[in-house]
Formats: C-alpha cells, structure tokens, sequence
C-alpha cells in the first residue's frame, strides 16, 4: 500500500497563541497559516484570539485587527474591502472565499485561514499567481476583429449584451481556478474554469470575430478537456457566477462546429 | 543593485497607467515599456468606480454644455483650456474603449446609454451597469496584453524617482517577492498611482490608496496643486466608508432626513419636484450635497447609528427589476455591509472621502516641470476638476490625459537618443536605498505604523474635514509636523526580505504624511471658501484673491511653502453656482 504524505519540510505545525485580552466576552479563535522563506522553518499555525465586539464582522477585519493589533509580520494581500478587486482570496473555513465578504458571524467554532490552495506560497496568504496570470494572457482575452472599427460605437443589442451577463463579472480573484481538482493535477496545461470562463466571455461576445480561432486554439484534451464538471468552481465563486456552466457551452460550441 | 534599461517606466497600473501603456506602444511599437505595480493587475482602484464616465453623447447636448457644467461645478478653479481639451476628447476615448470590447450598456436600438450625474444638465455618463471602473479597467488590461513591448513588473512597489542632471532618468523599487531593490534605467518616466484617500479615516478608497507618487514627486521637486480640495462623496456606507454610487441617484433615488424629508431643498438644490430633474436636489454637485448633510447633523436633523450619523437613500420606488438592472452592485453591497435590502428598505448613507482634486502639478500635455517626467489620473492635477469634480469626470479624465502622457513620454524616449550612464543611476539611488536600509535599522524607537497612521487619520478628520477653520487647520499643521518627526522611531517588526508588508506600510504610511501635510497647510493659506474647501472662518468665495492654485513645495521636517499661480480663464467667467430652479 502507496502511503501519501507531505515532504518533512511542508508539514504544519502548531504555532504562537496569541490570547484574547482580559474582559473580553465574545472570542472567537482565528487559526492562520504561517510560512515565512526566509526563517527555513516549517509552516505554523498561529492562533489569534479576537474580541469580536472590538472588530468589524468581515473576516478581513480579522485579519486588519491582527496586523494592526498583535502581529504586525502577518501577510496578506487587501485592498478595496468590497468584493471588487479580488486581493483578499483565501481559503476560509475550507472554502475559497475573500475575506472582505465572507462574515464571521457564517462560521462556525475556529476560523482557519490558509492560502489558496495548490499554489506556490510565497509568504504566508501570499500565493504566486503567475501561472494563472500567464494563462489568461494566452487566451488572447481581447476583442478580435478583421472588419475596421466604425466611426462611432459597434451597435449591440441590449439581448446581445445580456448574453455577457455572468461572465463579465469574473474579478480574477482566482478562488475557482485553485478550488478544482483537475487543476491541481494538470494545472500547467489545463487553463482552469477562470481562464476558461474568460474564454467563453469573448466567445459570447457579438462584437467578437474570431470565435473559429479561439475554438480552434482550446480544441485540446488538456486545456479544455480536462474539465470533469467536477463544479468545485461553481460552488466556490465568491461573486456566485458559474464558470462549469462556460466551459460546457465552449464543449458544446466544439461539438456543433464538428 | 540590478539594473534594467528600457524606454519609459510608467509606476501605477490602473486605468492611467495602462492607457498611457498603450498609447506608448501604439505611437511606437519598438519603445520598451516597463509598467510597475504595487498591486497584480486588476487590484488597483480604477476597479471600484461604479457610476460611469463622462462624454458627450446625446444630439441635444453639446462640448459647450459638458465645458460649462465642469467649469462651474469646479467653482471656477479649473483651467479652462484644459478643460475644453478634455471635453472635446472625451466621446473619442470612451468609443475608442467601446471599440477595444468594454461592454458599455445599450439602449434599444443598440447604441451606448447614458445616464444623469450630479451637476450635469444633460445626461452624459456612459456606463457598464454600476461596475463601469471594473470594466474599463479589465478592457485596457485586456487590450494592453496585446502589446509585446509592454513588460508587466507586477507587484513592484517603486520608493523614488530617479534623478540625474535635474531630470528624471528611472525609478528604484522593490521587487516584493524577494525584497531586492531594482533599478529602472529610462528617458521618462510616468506617474500613475491614484489619489490618497487613505489620509482620512473615512474613505471610499481601497487600502493602496496612499499617495505613493504624489509624494516620489513632491520629494523630487515637483509641486504639489491644489491639495487643500479633497472630496467628500455624499454616499457612503456608515462603518465601511463603502461608496454607494451617485447613479443610484441618477437613475431617481432620493435622501430623506430622520423626518422623512428631502431636506436639500432647504439647501438651494430645490424645489423637489419634477422629480428626477437634472442639476437639482440629489443631482446636484457632490461638495453641495455632503456640506446640506453636515449643517443637517447640526440641527439634529440625522439618523443616529452605531457607526455615526446618517440620511437615508431611498431606492424602494425605482422597483426590483430596475435596481437589479442598473444598480446590482449597490444592492450586493447594501445587502452585505449594512443587512438592508435596497429593494424593501433605504440605505443609511453619510458623507466619506473620495477623491482628491489636488495632485502632482502638470500642464496640459500632462507634463510636469521636472524634464522626463509625467503625471496622470488622480495622482495628478491639470486641473479639470478645479475645488470639485463632477462626478464621472475622473473615469474619462484618466483615459483622456493617461493617453496624452504617454505620447508625450514616447516623444521624449524617441528624441533622447541615449540612455544616462548607469553609474549616475546608481549613484541617484544611494538616497533611495539609504532610507529603507535605515527603516530596518531602526530599534527602540517605540513607534508602530498602525498607531501613527490613526494619530494621522484623526488629526486630519478633525481639522481638515468637510468644515474648517483657523484654529483647527492650525492644530492639525502641527500635530502633522509631530507625526513626521515621529515617523524617524518607527520599528519595524517584520525584517524579512520576502514580501515585507510592514516595510510596505511604512513606506506608504511616509508618503500619506507628506501628502496629508500640503493639504493641511494648503487649506490652512486659503482663506476663503470655494468648493470641496469650506472654512466657516472665511465663508465667502474670494476671487480678488484666491481665483488661484495652489502650489505647495516640499521642505523636509519644515512645513511646506505655498505659492499661487492664476487660474486659466479663457471664456467663462466666474459667478454663482446655480442648481435647483424655479418654483413650480
């Protein structure tokens, strides 16, 4: 019998504990992963404390409080605290998520917070996303056209527009890409329900003239077929959109053209 | 320290930065373009515009209608030239964005919609739902992938510009995932990186708004304009400071005061009915609306809430289908922050920070004074948007003035016909390097970043918030000379090299303090009201003296000095602000 493990020098270990203040009556425990390159160390788990009457009720406020408040080395990417620029992607209480609009109050017990997964870390929450950002880029996610640009606007109907609904709302937060199975195995040739989503968004669009060339370009066992509907994406995405739903509209798009 | 060469670096990859990319690489495919950003594309805070952008559209409007609305709307502080430049490019760069994909949304027969925005006679504001910064920021992103001469230094935080000869030859940076400092070699170089919201502890802007370049130039020499007019949006999310966009206004939402009354028309914006009308009531300027809400919080006219007072904005009448239509993100957002469903309830609002019109001092080619070196987007100051910006301007001005420094950065690349030797590059950094070894060297001091940032963010509130006088700029002048000196104790509890997020703060916690100090001296010097800047020592415009920018020059531990240059009036001279109308 094949036994997996982690190598030695990934396994997490249990960390720092930071205690709640005295007088605190509302705490609640926040577990956060820990990796910082340049100590050689193990992975930790730091535990944190927090009065949840003294902080905002968004898990990134959490995580605000802390830097703020008890550990000022802990890292992690933030911005626009508004589920619009996906900085704040995490894995929180098992699911990727951001943390700007995933509210403490929806979990229960301890709240673990880890990079999203099968990623590179780079420090702590900090994943390199290179990768996906590369294959983003060689989706040619641009609109394409042989016909010049008229004077004013290209006309497109508000029904044509509306078939742009759900896929133009993808943050590239990245929660999907790292929630599917089939990218953690295959993730450098498989493009991933993020890409692939974006894929489909110029696919759908009217104004888009090359939708022969993108099919072409994703006519491939691995950079689309390897999708196994497995729906980790859907389920996962933090703006409630539906990348599976993409991919089976370019299969479905392959097959017609056959 | 590692250097590379290329033609032009533009610092700040939002929709400045990413416009003025493309238009380098378009004028000339073989300039080599190095784009640095603190932040992976898509974070930075173009993102979060939601309203839309400005452009004349419509037959019946007109270039003289859109000039005319801005001018005013800036209380005459904008330069005119600048602004009939901007006007007349407007429509062309936000079809030009239509073209490169941005799904604008449509009317029935197909072509772009507009809606209505504060201040604006006639509606112009082109918009893609309530999400319209996201998507023109994804657009230009979209469409400078296809450039091959743009090289992305994704996650690099820039600390200085790079001198040599009195010119601006580069920048050194921090590459954030190893923590090395780089150099850039260039023949000029582009600042767009926003404004400094985060000066204040109440803003709409995201956490990497702190005025990182605004303060890279004032350091290298360049002034600082206009800093004392800072804009407080009148809707945002109490807690949060979240903006709740002016189109939800537009689109026939209203404010309503603890009585249920619509109490801007005690403030000149009425009568309130017909209603919604254009320049009148909510659809008047932004500095107007957030001033009704302060002297209606003095008369004990507001909504008391746990995190401040408030008004309520009400949507219920516009219905479901439309606010699911135009407004899906206020309601998202509503339903998220505050528990209040827009639909069945009205939103508390109050007024947060939002933009700052003061910046970086350009003239009209986006041009600074310092050789080589450009500024666009809110970072810098033109000035179009004068002591107010209307709202949607600053979507289109990013695209408009983004664009034209980029073709004046690859003309400048195109005539040096060399680069500086790197020793002089090198030696332009010791400075820059100096100051973030001596970050780490600090102990003992005492100092944390999160505690003098709030001692700043309070100060700030306190004495240069949407009233100001005397007194309080004054206090505020000193407590900020004391938060600089303070600065020096900092300790740092984070010495790693890898991605050193305590060292990013502190950087970034330097700059908002020399930002914060212009636009308390600034505003401390204008001693009269116009605009965003209103003193209740000085309560009168003064055009006999003040019909002028403001140039605030950076002088160290010492308070900066201010100087003042006159306005550009080429044909609309100043008088009243008029909103509202007649009686009906």
């Amino acid at each position: 019998m094949v036994e997996f493990n982690l190598p030695a020098d990934s396994k997490v270990g249990t960390g720092k504990t930071h205690k709640a203040p005295d007088g605190a009556t509302r705490i609640k425990t926040f577990k956060v992963y820990r990796f910082d390159p340049d100590s050689g160390n193990n992975p930790r788990l730091d535990s944190f404390e927090i009065d949840l009457d003294k902080c905002g009720p968004m898990v990134l406020d959490a995580l605000i409080k802390i830097k703020n408040e008890l550990d000022s080395t802990l890292t992690f990417r933030r911005s626009c605290r508004e589920g619009v620029c996906g900085s704040c992607a995490f894995n929180i209480d098992g699911t990727n998520t951001l943390a700007c609009t995933k509210a403490i109050s929806e979990i229960k017990g301890d709240v673990k917070i880890y990079p999203l997964p099968h990623m590179p870390v780079i420090k702590d929450l900090v994943p390199d996303l290179t990768v996906p950002y590369a294959q983003y880029t060689s989706i040619k996610p641009w609109l394409s056209t042989d016909s010049a640009a008229p004077d004013n606007e290209r006309l497109q109907s508000p029904q044509e527009r509306a078939r742009l609904d759900g896929l133009w709302e993808c943050i590239l937060c990245f929660c999907c890409q790292t929630s599917c199975p089939s990218y953690w195995w295959n993730g450098d040739r498989y493009l991933g329900p993020a890409v692939l989503l974006q894929s489909y968004r110029w696919i759908a669009d009217s104004r888009d003239e090359a939708t022969g060339e993108r099919l072409d370009d994703l006519d491939d066992p691995f950079k689309l077929y390897r999708c196994h509907t497995i729906m980790n994406c859907t389920s996962t995405c933090p703006k409630g959109l539906n990348p599976g739903k993409a991919i089976a509209e370019i299969k479905k798009a392959q097959v017609k053209r056959l | 320290m590692e250097m590379t060469t290329t033609d032009i670096v533009i610092v700040g990859a939002g929709g400045a930065g990413l416009r003025a990319a493309i238009a380098i690489a378009e004028s000339n495919p073989d300039l080599k373009i190095a784009l640095l950003s603190k932040v992976y594309p898509m974070r930075s805070h173009t993102v979060a515009a939601e309203g839309g952008a400005a452009g004349v559209a419509k037959d019946e409007d007109s270039l003289d209608n859109h000039f005319n609305d801005t001018v005013s709307g800036g209380d005459w502080l904008c330069d005119q030239d600048a602004v009939d430049l901007f006007v007349e490019q407007a429509p062309k760069e936000l079809t030009q964005m239509e073209h490169w994909g941005c799904p604008w949304s449509r009317t029935s027969d197909g072509k772009v919609a507009v809606r209505p925005f504060g201040g604006m006679k006639i509606e112009r504001t082109w918009y893609a739902a309530d999400k319209t910064g996201f998507h023109m920021l994804h657009t230009l992103f979209q469409t400078s992938m296809q450039y091959p001469s743009i090289e992305r230094y994704d996650e690099y935080y820039t600390t200085d510009l790079l001198m040599v000869d009195g010119a601006c030859r580069g920048v050194a940076a921090i590459e954030m995932r190893t923590g090395q400092m780089r150099l850039f070699r260039a023949k000029a170089v582009i600042i767009c990186t926003g404004g400094a919201g985060r000066v204040f502890p109440f803003t709409t802007n995201g956490a990497i708004k702190t005025g990182d370049g605004m303060a890279m130039a004032y350091r290298a020499g360049v002034a600082l304009k206009d800093m004392e007019f800072v804009q407080y949006h009148p809707t945002g999310l109490p807690g949060t400071g979240i903006l709740i966009t002016e189109g939800s206004r537009g689109e026939g939402g209203i404010l309503v005061n603890n009585d249920g009354y619509r109490y801007l028309q005690d403030y000149n914006l009425g009568p309130p009915d017909p209603w919604p009308r254009k320049k009148a009531m909510e659809l008047g300027p932004r500095d107007r609306l957030s001033q009704a809400f302060w002297h209606e919080q003095k008369k004990g006219r507001t909504i008391s809430t746990p995190h401040g007072d408030v008004v309520h904005l009400d949507l219920r009448h516009l219905g479901e289908k439309k606010i699911n239509e135009r407004l899906p993100m206020v309601r998202d957002l509503a339903i998220s922050y505050v528990g209040v469903d827009p639909v069945k309830e009205p939103i508390p609002v109050r007024p947060v920070v939002h933009y700052t019109m003061g910046g970086i001092d350009t003239d009209i080619d986006a041009k600074t004074a310092v050789p080589g070196l450009f500024a666009a987007g809110e970072c810098a100051c033109v000035s179009i948007n004068g002591a107010n910006r209307l709202g949607s301007n600053s979507l289109t001005e990013l695209l408009v003035f983004g664009s034209r420094a980029g073709r004046g950065a690859a003309e400048v690349a195109m005539a040096e016909s060399t680069h500086v030797d790197e020793s002089a590059i090198e030696k332009a950094a010791e400075e820059a390097r100096a100051k973030v070894t001596g970050l780490f060297q600090n102990v003992g001091g005492g100092e944390t970043i999160s505690g003098l940032r709030k001692d700043m963010n309070s100060t700030m509130e306190e004495g240069a918030g949407i009233y100001r006088t005397e007194e309080s700029l004054k206090d505020t002048c000193v407590t900020m000379k004391e938060i600089h000196a303070r600065f020096a104790n900092i300790d740092l509890e984070d010495k790693s090299n890898v991605y050193n997020t305590d060292l990013l703060q502190a950087l970034e916690l330097g700059a908002m303090i020399d930002v914060a100090r212009a636009m308390a001296v600034s505003a401390l010097n204008r001693q009269e009201s116009r605009g965003s800047h209103q003193r209740l020592d000085f309560v009168e415009r003064d055009d006999e003296k003040f019909l002028r920018h403001s140039l605030a020059s950076y002088a160290g531990a010492d308070d900066p000095g201010v100087d003042y240059r006159d306005v550009v009036i080429t044909r609309s001279q100043p008088a009243e602000r008029v909103y509202g109308g007649d009686q009906k």
